[in-house]
């Protein structure tokens, strides 16, 4: 019986040769856009969720002031509406790469920050409304998610900046122009931190 | 083929020297040299020993990361975004867990921030992280009493999270069976490659050590006949390069530290 080396016929050699020749090829990047861009698509889906988040704490929030500044009108019809704006457009992980859906999308729920802004600010007014435990229930949480929205924020212009810098930048950009030719780059928040901020909602120091 | 090795050498000097110069940006972040990082010196010895030996015993039951830091200063930072990043620098929490807590303190800025992982987030709400710092770490803060504000808040955050019990038992028992249990199809699969890899390697080394000579380049072992005759076709030798192993390093040994787990914001913050 002979046993011959590895390499007996041509077809080893090219399932060996394929199988080396393939890790070699992700390591030059052809997987790296389609990873980042699934990634920022997972991260944008979490911003998404987090503003979805806020949306739904809104009712609940509104009802509860309403029970104490009924008379604030002018500033509760606001969040309303700002919600209602807000949640009517939305922008799919597919629609990221236009910038007119983006910006739309960016100025209704900066708009409705503000709303949401104003309102916690007429809060401090009613020192019975503050102590409600369902509003100190509806405050932290409201917190929580702005926080949840700022951190989201961040993941997502951080993904999206790893992925647009791969659409132009060498070796990755090989891919892009001869393989993925479809891939743009995605849109990011361009309404700064400060206009975009959460509402002070810092009046929880013990009164 | 020897440019597109250069490019892709070059790709990977690039991905390490963004590593070099990210660990670099994040150096203001404190060490985590234990379960209490006390940097602004708020806790004596005595009481930052039997904290940390709560919080271990607390993780050997529950898997749960909690750490307590203390830092003098943000530095102009809010609370919020600091202690993101040194949750997730730190990765408190078990990686696919998500479950770790970091509470956290900035004397300067008396400020004080209850950092929730996302696999802890529907049992240590917003709600509950903010009603431990209002209502106990703040009263004992404003009385001067770091140790006992800090002690108790971590005896309250377990507290809630023993208040799960069931919740708590099941993710106990599912981090034991990812970390103690066999992974069998991962042996399965190392165990063949291994095979593959070092199987041509002894079938090209072993035989003229341990066979038989029975012809010029021939040999005879564990009745098997191996011939090591060139080969005339395809011109030149054959060329047999090992792909690179990169490993992925194992931390630990003897020290604590992070388990990879995450955070997405969620938490409570306050001030005294």
């Amino acid at each position: 019986m002979q046993l011959s080396l590895p390499f007996s016929s041509s077809r080893v050699r090219a399932f060996i040769v394929l199988l080396f020749a393939l890790p070699l090829l992700s390591a030059c990047g052809f997987n790296t856009i389609p990873t980042q861009e699934e990634q920022a698509k997972a991260a944008w889906s979490e911003v998404l969720n987090q503003y979805q988040r806020r949306a739904d704490l809104i009712p609940n929030l509104v009802e509860t002031v309403k029970g104490y500044a009924a008379h604030e009108r002018e500033v509760l019809e606001g969040v309303v509406e700002a919600r209602a704006k807000a949640t009517q457009v939305q922008v799919t992980p597919e629609m990221l790469t236009d910038p007119e859906a983006f910006r739309i999308f960016q100025e209704n729920q900066a708009q409705l920050t503000g709303a949401l802004s104003r309102l916690l600010a007429v809060v401090e007014n009613y020192p019975d409304l503050k102590a409600n435990q369902n509003f100190l229930a509806l405050q932290a949480q409201l917190e929580g998610t702005e926080n949840r929205i700022a951190v989201a924020r961040r993941d997502y212009i951080e993904a999206v900046r790893q992925y647009n810098t791969s659409l132009r930048t060498f070796p990755t950009i090989l891919w892009a122009k001869f393989w993925y030719t479809d891939a743009q780059p995605m849109q990011t928040f361009t309404i700064s931190e400060e206009n975009m901020n959460a509402p002070q909602v810092n009046f929880g120091n013990g009164g | 083929m020897k440019a597109h090795l250069r490019h892709c050498l070059s790709a990977w000097l690039c991905g390490f020297l963004f590593l070099v110069a990210a660990v670099a940006a994040a150096a203001e972040l404190p060490a985590l040299t234990g379960r209490v990082v006390d940097d602004a010196n708020l806790l004596d010895s005595a009481a930052e020993a039997a904290l940390t030996e709560k919080l271990a015993a607390f993780e050997r039951k529950s898997s749960d990361q909690i750490v307590v830091a203390t830092i003098n200063s943000l530095d102009g930072e809010a609370i919020e975004p600091f202690s993101n990043r040194l949750f997730r620098a730190w990765g408190l929490g078990q990686a696919r867990e998500d479950n770790g807590i970091l509470l956290l303190v900035a004397l300067n800025d008396r400020k004080m921030r209850i950092e929730v992982g996302y696999g802890l987030e529907g049992t240590l709400t917003d709600l509950h992280s903010r009603l431990i710092i209002e209502n106990t770490m703040v009263p004992a803060f404003r009385a001067g009493d770091f140790a006992g504000g800090i002690s108790r808040a971590v005896d309250d955050i377990i507290m809630v999270l023993e208040g799960n019990a069931a919740e708590l038992e099941a993710r106990a028992r599912r981090f034991e069976e990812q970390s103690g249990g066999t992974d069998w199809p991962a042996v399965l699969f190392i165990a063949l490659w291994a095979t593959l890899f070092f199987g041509g390697f002894a079938s090209a080394i072993l035989p003229p050590i341990f066979g038989r000579k029975i012809g010029p380049r021939r040999y005879r072992w564990l009745g098997m006949t191996f011939d090591y005759t060139p080969r005339r076709r395809a011109g030149g030798g054959r060329g047999w390069s090992p792909g690179g192993w990169s490993s992925g390093g194992w931390s630990g040994g003897g020290g604590f530290s992070g388990g990879g787990g995450s955070s997405g914001g969620g938490g409570a913050s306050g001030s005294w």
